[in-house]
């Protein structure tokens, strides 16, 4: 069916819900990256299976959805059946035909799945009473886990598309600018520029064409909001580049997607189709006269293609290198004409900022940091998975009350956030509120949105010697003083952990940072420094121990660590199958023996041992 | 070493437009097909497009999803993203290299098996991850690595 007019749409919008609640029951599945390593794949097939052999009523094969990540990938994979929103968690393939049985067809619980509060020991049956649920305000969130992201008539029914309709029918592209500027949304990816802003410059500039491109590279690591969304509501992100599309009189758009996420371009591409089919992409949308269309592009796995002038050279099929900011792409971008660059999760925003108003979102978060932020949580943390809450909340709120604290009773020593050119935080920071300015102030950035937890067995000179190792690694090689300056000081960072570093060699780490920092050309080597900086400011003892004492309190680097042996050892013989290099002999049920002459500390033994018995010094 | 002929080559390639803003896609549906880029095939690429050699081959050292060297059978990436590095990722890579008798960014002789790092696939919630060509495995269990690997 195509859509002509925005009337059609309400009318299609009635005719999808109609048949959604035409459905008593509906099992959602959640293939989300972390529910399908965990095979949910399989289980989505054989509720198929037993559905298509079963006759049950009103529960039919139709009934059955695969959703993008639910979020709380931690306890996955994940089974969500409404409208009860029962929520079983670490369900296997095995379970589902008891789940059929027991709750489809009976309406009774499968206790075993259900999910256990950690302080109450109680179950929970509804998700959105689980702690990490209850805090959560899903705004660019709101369809991920909720709907089959090959379904556009699941998108519609959820009011996809009205926000659109709405601004073909009774708004001025003006309007429209001024809306988002209102709204105070600034720019996902981690800038925080406000993002009405962007789009008023662009529009005011002369030119034949103006493009608009996403930017879904997504490159920090321990970030993957962007892809949730991408794979999980590949609409959304449509609906809101259409919108901007029409803000500045754009006809040409690009999603530019990371090589690393396959799934993420293949709903998209299905996204676009179908959009396309039912006249909302393409020529004349929804029959207002207004022509855009989207291409995907592919990345080619380089960090310093989410910096956005590389970006726009990648697009347009040339060698990802940044160029000097003098002119700004909302100028001179995409084949030097004016281009609007956002990110994955400012373009799902905009369809709700136009749908509820300016004044609805900016009363969300602080005055400064509007709305809402989508975070993934990873590392040393009880509830992985991925988030959304109002700015402003803490870290402490986001770690203990959401994420569930740092799991085997150890301690909480830093949050890395950011990615590469953000910083860690230490405890005394966890009162913080998390906006743009407050974490800038801080040391650290909010970045693409990536939070990832270090317990007391992380050590802070090997994070900052992992970042400068990426970073060193992902430079275009440009500029001098990123290629040369940052591979110095991991060069200078690799001689600490390795216990043969002086206090010159830290004071010469420092001068060399506000170098790279002041000369770099692009974002990565100006903010390259940071995660050094950041942890020279909070972990300075750290440091020091290292270097004057030769010791790593965190245990991490090899060259300042011993592996041995103590007599909690059950001689079970786990170690001994798992050493590398055979430096562990011993019986079976007798003490083990490690000769630390062959052992290359590489702690495979201690990740393995079930009693306690490796002890490191 | 595969025989690779030059009909596949220019069909893989005449899918995309003849002009220089594909070249990375064509790149891509090279390396797609032969599972790297063989030098022929660059050539071919270059003439098609109108673009030197030289531009071919500067796109193909940067983006770090082109390889020039043949790979295996089974691509096992092994993720090093920050989550993955904090839980261990170095552990599964020193296993692999181990077992496997290759290092990183190797490919063993009888072209069975390649191990490369990636800087994050966007699955940190399971760190540590490895992926044995398409299939995911997240929390991987150092003592588990391998038999993964060769049982996938």
């Amino acid at each position: 069916m195509r859509i002509d007019s925005t009337e059609k749409l309400g009318q299609w919008q009635k005719e999808c819900q109609k048949r959604i609640e035409a459905q008593k029951k509906r099992v959602l599945v959640c293939l989300g990256p972390g529910c399908l390593a965990g095979g949910s794949d399989q289980i989505l097939e054989e509720f198929k299976n037993i559905l298509a052999q079963k006759k049950i009523k009103d529960v039919t094969v139709e009934s059955i959805k695969k959703t993008g990540c639910h979020g709380l990938c931690a306890r996955g994979p994940l089974v969500v059946i409404e409208p009860e929103g029962i929520f079983y968690s670490k369900v296997k393939k095995a379970n589902v035909a008891e789940i059929v049985e027991k709750t489809l067809e009976k309406g009774e619980l499968v206790e075993k799945l259900l999910y256990t509060d950690p302080e109450s020991k109680k179950k929970i049956v509804d998700y959105k009473e689980i702690p990490f649920y209850a805090r959560q305000m899903k705004l660019s969130l709101r369809n991920v886990g909720q709907i089959d992201p090959d379904s556009i008539s699941d998108y519609i029914a959820r009011g996809g598309y009205a926000a659109l309709a709405k601004v073909l029918k009774s708004m001025k592209p003006a309007k429209v600018i001024d809306e988002v500027s209102r709204s105070g949304l600034r720019g996902r990816g981690g800038g925080g520029f406000s993002t009405g802003r962007k789009w008023a410059s662009c529009a005011k500039i002369e030119s034949d064409i103006r493009y608009v491109i996403c930017n879904g590279d997504e490159g920090d690591p321990g970030a993957f909001m962007d892809r949730c969304i991408m794979e999980g509501d590949p609409h959304s992100v449509l609906e809101g580049m259409i919108i901007c599309a029409f803000a500045i009189d754009s006809p040409e758009g690009y999603i530019y997607v990371r090589e690393e996420y396959p799934l993420a371009v293949v709903n998209l591409r299905n996204a676009i189709d179908a959009a396309r089919q039912h006249g909302l992409l393409g020529k004349d949308i929804m029959g207002s006269g207004f022509d855009f269309d989207i291409k995907i592009n592919r990345g080619g796995g380089a960090f310093v293609c989410g910096e956005s002038s590389a970006l726009m050279k990648s697009v347009a099929g040339e060698v990802g290198e940044p160029r000097a900011k003098y002119v700004r792409s909302v100028a001179k971008g995409l084949h030097d004409k004016p281009t609007v660059l956002n990110n994955v999760e400012s373009f799902a925003t905009i369809p709700v900022i136009i749908d509820k108003g300016a004044d609805w979102f900016a009363s969300i978060g602080t005055k400064k940091s509007t709305g809402t932020k989508a975070f993934s949580l990873a590392g040393k943390i009880t509830n992985t998975g991925l988030i959304e809450v109002p700015m402003g909340i803490t870290l402490r709120e986001i770690i203990y009350d959401i994420g569930g604290g740092i799991p085997e009773g150890r301690k909480f020593k830093a949050v890395q956030t950011g990615g590469p050119s953000g910083g860690c935080l230490p405890e005394a920071k966890l009162d913080l509120p998390v906006d743009f300015d407050t974490l800038t102030e801080a040391g650290s950035m909010m970045g693409s949105g990536g939070m990832i937890i270090m317990d007391d067995r992380t050590c802070m000179v090997d994070v900052a010697r992992y970042f400068l190792n990426f970073l060193v690694e992902e430079s275009c090689g440009k500029c001098v003083p990123c290629r040369e300056g940052l591979y110095q000081l991991h060069k200078l960072c690799v001689k600490i952990c390795e216990g043969k570093a002086d206090e010159d060699d830290l004071a010469l780490m420092e001068r060399l940072s506000k170098v790279i920092q002041t000369a770099s050309l692009c974002g990565l080597g100006t903010s390259g420094p940071n995660p050094f900086l950041s942890t020279v400011m909070y972990f300075r003892d750290e440091y020091l121990a290292h270097i004057r004492d030769r010791k790593c309190p965190g245990g991490v680097c090899k060259e300042l660590i011993t592996y041995s042996i103590n007599d909690k050892c059950t001689g079970c013989m786990a170690c001994i199958r798992v050493c590398p290099v055979n430096a562990i002999t011993g019986e079976k049920k007798k003490l083990h023996v490690l000769d630390q002459e062959l052992c290359t500390k590489c702690g495979s033994c201690y990740a393995v041992c079930n009693f306690d018995a490796i002890d490191i010094v | 070493m595969r025989m690779i002929e030059i009909e596949k080559v220019r069909e893989v390639i005449g899918q995309n437009p003849a002009d220089k803003a594909s070249l990375i896609a064509v790149l891509q549906d090279i390396q797609k097909e032969f599972h790297y880029l063989p030098q022929m095939a660059l050539k071919e690429a270059a003439d098609y497009m109108g673009v030197p050699l030289s531009k071919v081959y500067s796109a193909a050292t940067f983006y770090k999803a082109f390889s020039l060297k043949p790979r295996g059978e089974k691509i096992v990436r092994v993720c090093k993203g920050t989550a993955c590095h904090i839980k261990g990722a170095d552990l599964i890579l020193e296993q692999l290299e181990t077992g496997l008798g290759i290092k990183a960014g190797e490919t063993s002789e009888d072209l069975k098996f390649t191990i490369e790092i990636v800087n994050c696939v966007g699955a940190c919630a399971m760190a540590p991850v490895m992926i044995v060509n398409d299939k995911y495995h997240g929390n991987v269990r150092v003592d588990k690595a391998l038999k993964l690997v060769k049982k996938d």
